[in-house]
């Protein structure tokens, strides 16, 4: 049985990320509500929760692209800063591609990303030929199919080889094919150490991928753990509910904290 | 009307003929305002750019600013530029004055907030878009601007269109400055002015069709351009 991340940290094993009491508000409302977990190195984290519940912003809070209002992101026990963020790679919910062809989407990825123009073209190929896409590097990127632009993003990011890759519920909208080729594409990169940490709304999707779960609930923490375990055997009364397909409303939000607590 | 027909015929009769003075004032029309248009973008795109991805402080004042020098009437920059480059002026000593590069001078300054103002639009919407990926990739300001000008390429030439359509059809503005000296300063829309009050319909008509033709060329080229971009949803 694989230890959970607590376990992890409880041996001394640094985790790769920490979030610690994050909080942020906006016009009045809180969205995010005091949030703490650990993503550990090397692993796939599938962040699962309702809308709402805050899932995309703390993937964003996690990247820094949003600061929190408090609380604080550790990368490897230190502040996020522009060096640890550079290590970091987002693909989101909708992938925004440039107005030009597929290879230079990859080449101004790279070139952002550092990486001197003589490597860009090489490096390029290799990170689309991953994603099954280098006989499409001449199209413009905006005319592929859904599947193909989600892929495209994946592999751009990965291109620049960073060691967390988040992902917002990647397959929202991609049939069965185009998902299987996108989940194929997302274990080839945790094969290759890098550590994943992605929303999705779909079960299936988290127990295919996931390996440890976050599930959020109304902007907290409503449990975390394997997400073998957890999705057969969930302990919180939240993910109970959404695993048996019943809504879980706000009017009992208030029970749902202390079961939560317990 | 029959009087009309004669007239344009006559006036198609000078343009067929290649007539001298008729291709020396339609030559130096272009002249005057590609080069004014050049100009404008150099300016305009750079600083429209800069006010649609950025965040500053007095950002909406330039925006404000912008917009309403959109509208300047051109006689009025006929003026102040004239007041610039007149003898007594700053800018006095160049002697510039009643020649093409006043003309370029005063066009620049029409059009370049027409530019900066429609670029800024298009920047903007744009930076919507991408701001969120950008920042994901660590793109640096100046490489932020560069990418959105470039992608919005095709949006930028429409915008580039707007500003020669008005360089090309302003009349007050190189009247002033210009003075409408034969073989000098004489462009097709101060032709049309003069030669019509001269009773001279043939000349003035001709140069009225030769500008609506340039018109409808430069129009529909740019329109050929941004269809085939639409094709690679690359506008």
């Amino acid at each position: 049985m694989p230890e959970t991340v607590a376990d992890l940290v409880e041996d001394g094993v640094l985790p790769l990320m920490q979030a610690n009491g994050l909080v942020f508000e906006t016009g009045g409302g809180r969205l995010v509500d005091g949030l703490s977990f650990h993503i550990a190195e090397g692993r796939r984290t599938v962040v699962m929760g309702p809308n709402g519940a805050g899932k995309s912003l703390t993937l964003r809070l996690l990247h820094g692209l949003v600061q929190p209002t408090a609380g604080d992101v550790l990368w490897r026990g230190r502040p996020l800063d522009a060096a640890a963020r550079a290590n970091q790679a987002m693909v989101f919910q909708r992938p925004v591609l440039l107005r030009r062809s597929v290879l230079a989407n990859m080449r101004f990825a790279l070139a952002a990303a550092g990486v001197p123009r003589r490597d860009r073209s090489a490096r390029a190929l290799e990170a689309l030929s991953q994603a099954r896409l280098e006989t499409l590097a001449h199209r413009p990127a905006r005319v592929l199919s859904g599947g193909e632009q989600q892929r495209l993003a994946i592999a751009r990011a990965l291109g620049c080889r960073p060691q967390l890759l988040f992902l917002d519920e990647p397959t929202a909208s991609l049939d069965p094919a185009a998902t299987k080729a996108v989940e194929d594409l997302i274990l080839t990169a945790s094969d290759e150490g890098i550590t994943v940490v992605m929303v999705t709304h779909d079960t299936g999707q988290a127990r295919r991928l996931g390996q440890d779960l976050i599930f959020l609930h109304a902007g907290r923490v409503a449990e975390t753990g394997l997400a073998a375990e957890r999705l057969n055997q969930p302990h919180s009364p939240q993910l109970a509910a959404w695993l048996a397909g019943r809504l879980w409303l706000d009017g009992s939000d208030n029970t749902a904290h202390e079961a939560s607590a317990r | 009307m029959g009087d009309f027909w004669q007239i344009l015929g006559e006036s198609f009769r000078l343009i067929w003929a290649g007539d001298g003075d008729l291709m020396a004032i339609i030559l130096l029309s272009l002249r005057v305002t590609l080069t004014a248009v050049f100009l404008s973008c150099l300016i305009g795109l750079p600083l429209g750019a800069a006010v649609g991805a950025f965040r500053f402080p007095g950002r909406a004042l330039v925006n404000v600013v912008l917009n309403a020098l959109m509208g300047l009437p051109p006689v009025v920059v006929g003026l102040v530029v004239y007041l610039m480059l007149s003898a007594s002026g700053p800018l006095g000593p160049l002697q510039w004055l009643y020649t093409p590069t006043a003309m370029i001078i005063a066009q620049t300054v029409l059009v370049t907030p027409i530019v900066a103002a429609l670029t800024r639009q298009v920047i903007e919407d744009l930076n919507t878009e991408y701001a969120e990926q950008f920042a994901s990739m660590g793109v640096g300001p100046i490489a932020r601007v560069y990418a959105l000008l470039w992608d919005g390429r095709f949006s930028l030439l429409t915008v580039a269109l707007a500003g020669f359509g008005r360089a090309v059809a302003e009349v007050g503005a190189v009247l002033i400055v210009g003075g409408n000296i034969n073989h000098v300063t004489r462009v097709m829309t101060t032709t049309i002015a003069l030669e019509t009050s001269r009773g001279n319909l043939q000349l003035a008509l001709a140069l009225g069709v030769v500008l609506l033709v340039i018109a409808l060329v430069v129009n529909a080229i740019v329109m050929a351009l941004r269809a085939s971009a639409v094709r690679s949803a690359y506008a």
